[in-house]
């Protein structure tokens, strides 16, 4: 139950910390306008592409899943890179690692309120864009099946978080690759999770990979839920039932590993003296 | 200038490209970081590409951007925020205690970068043919390599220009080289021809010497589909870097000595953890 406490804890001053980091830095107006701006250039490079090339442009059938896909991947990129990046901030530019780690809370509950904060700034940039689609890009999502879309969403966020988590016990051990963990991790989803195109158009082996991710269940299910069908020929006869059983059993595997991962690495960092490493990487 | 004021300057530039040349063989792995991850965006592009039937020359258009994206990356990150980095780590005092000049010591940030880019930019290109089979041929070698190198000077030139103004900000810097990375994405066009944007958001996006850059090595390597989505003339295109890099040197010189003292007087050379 202490421990339990702590974790809540540090998740509470993980998320508060986090959002002053991200978000004190220039006024509120402005904040909004560059957590806006970023996601929104980001669908527009993909809306170009659609207007030069696709059949139709922005009314090829393809579009919205590519538009929702691209907009709800804002997610994974905050959540991994976010988590993982706080270790390396946290120790090498602040050199507050060390003192987090001896408050009286714990680590793992503080990572994940720093990923929290990551997930609250995803989600406005996540709202706008999506309201920039309807607007602008007649992208109608029809909210199909509203219980797939809450448990899908809940299931996918709690899975990027803990790999968030699983980067960041990976980034205590690591100096000198630790700005590129998280980055390079979340591009290698959006290739291999069917975020923007279907994934039966990559080689078999890193499509059997793609379909070994939680990710890419949780786009198609989201995909169900607001458009009412999903992207990928490979999950078009599974029901939507298995697609969440899958998602769940992958989420919960993940949580498992994560945990583990992260105890052992803290375990390391710790007998090394790797949590107060500062090598001006 | 005395002969001593340039020996000093290329001593000065030798000195601060040397770091990143080097730095480039120090740390091996980072040569495949630093190709896996533009690579990755890259194959993602190539596979949007395909599921909409582009012909197999856009994947070459989404490989080249990719390319041109280590460049641009590079001078926001190492050039334009550089000087914000050394004073978090207590270095910018050194810089500016130095008896030299503040320009040499950009450009030899400058000329390490570019060389140490082109490694992994070129590792980009390379594999990205290669995997995605795209068809390169270069109608003109010459006119190439010269836009190119202009394009690389504008770009360059123009990284020393925002490095003086980063220098007045802390954590702003961060962010906004963060923020300059997908806008600029889009309206240089690095995965598809800038004239999609219009002419007059293509004329104003031409500020960044990488929209010109690009549109010309495109018309260079697919003239025939070109015809169609080019913006200017290659000669028109280079004619304007040329005018780019002139310019982005001159004011860099401007900024640098205007924003040390602005700077200098509001006490922020050797404010840490802003």
């Amino acid at each position: 139950m202490k421990r339990l406490g702590e974790a809540w804890q540090g998740f509470k001053v993980g998320t508060w910390l986090g959002w002053q980091i991200e978000s004190n830095w220039t006024e509120p107006f402005l904040f909004a306008i560059y957590s806006v701006i970023k996601p929104i250039a980001g669908v527009l490079i993909l809306v170009f592409m659609y207007l030069i090339v696709a059949q139709g442009g922005l009314t090829n059938p393809l579009f919205p899943q590519v538009f929702l896909g691209t907009t709800l991947y804002l997610y994974v990129v905050n959540a991994l890179s976010g988590i993982s990046w706080a270790v390396q901030d946290d120790r090498e530019h602040y050199g507050m690692l060390k003192y987090v780690y001896m408050a009286p809370m714990h680590l793992y509950g503080y990572l994940l309120g720093r990923g929290m904060a990551k997930t609250l700034i995803a989600t406005i940039s996540v709202l706008i864009t999506l309201s920039f689609g309807i607007a602008f890009l007649r992208v109608r999502l029809s909210f199909v099946n509203p219980g797939l879309f809450g448990i899908a969403l809940v299931l996918g966020l709690a899975a990027l978080a803990f790999y968030g988590i699983l980067l960041a016990g990976v980034s205590l051990l690591i100096a000198r690759h630790g700005w590129v963990v998280g980055d390079v991790v979340a591009g290698g989803l959006y290739l291999l999770c069917g975020a923007a195109f279907p994934i039966s158009l990559l080689p078999w082996p890193f499509r059997a990979l793609g379909l070994s991710l939680p990710p890419t269940y949780w786009f198609e299910a989201l995909r169900r839920a607001l458009l009412g069908k999903g992207l990928n020929p490979e999950l078009a006869d599974l029901p939507d039932s298995a697609i969440l059983l899958i998602l769940a059993g992958t989420t919960f595997l993940g949580i498992a590993l994560s945990l583990a991962v992260f105890r052992v690495a803290e375990r390391i960092a710790v007998h090394r003296g790797l949590l107060d490493m500062q090598t001006m990487y | 200038m005395t002969w001593s004021f340039w020996k000093t300057f290329l001593r000065t530039v030798a000195g601060r490209a040397y770091p990143r040349l080097i730095g480039v063989w120090r740390e091996k792995s980072w040569l495949i970081f630093d190709v896996l991850f533009p690579l990755l965006q890259v194959s993602a592009y190539v596979y949007i590409y395909r599921a909409i039937g582009a012909p197999p020359e856009f994947a070459g258009f989404a490989v080249l951007g990719g390319a041109m994206i280590a460049y641009w990356m590079n001078v926001l990150w190492s050039m334009a925020s550089q000087l914000y980095w050394e004073k978090e780590t207590g270095n910018l005092q050194l810089y500016l205690i130095a008896p030299t000049s503040r320009m040499a010591i950009l450009l030899g940030m400058a000329l390490g970068g570019l060389t140490a880019t082109t490694v992994r930019a070129v590792g980009v290109l390379l594999v990205g043919t290669l995997l995605f089979r795209v068809p390169l041929e270069v109608s003109d070698g010459a006119l190439f390599f010269g836009v190119f190198v202009l394009t690389m000077v504008a770009l360059y030139g123009l990284g020393m220009l925002l490095s003086s103004v980063f220098l007045l900000w802390g954590r702003e810097a961060w962010h906004l080289s963060n923020l300059f990375q997908e806008p600029v994405f889009l309206f240089s066009g690095f995965y598809f021809p800038v004239r999609a944007l219009g002419f007059w958001v293509a004329a104003a996006a031409s500020v960044i010497p990488t929209t010109l850059g690009l549109d010309a090595l495109r018309q260079l390597l697919y003239p025939r589909l070109m015809e169609q989505f080019r913006f200017l003339s290659v000669k028109a295109e280079l004619a304007i870097l040329a005018g780019l890099s002139i310019l982005f040197l001159f004011l860099a010189r401007l900024g640098l000595r205007f924003f040390e003292d602005l700077a200098r007087k509001e006490g922020r050379l050797t404010l840490r953890g802003q």
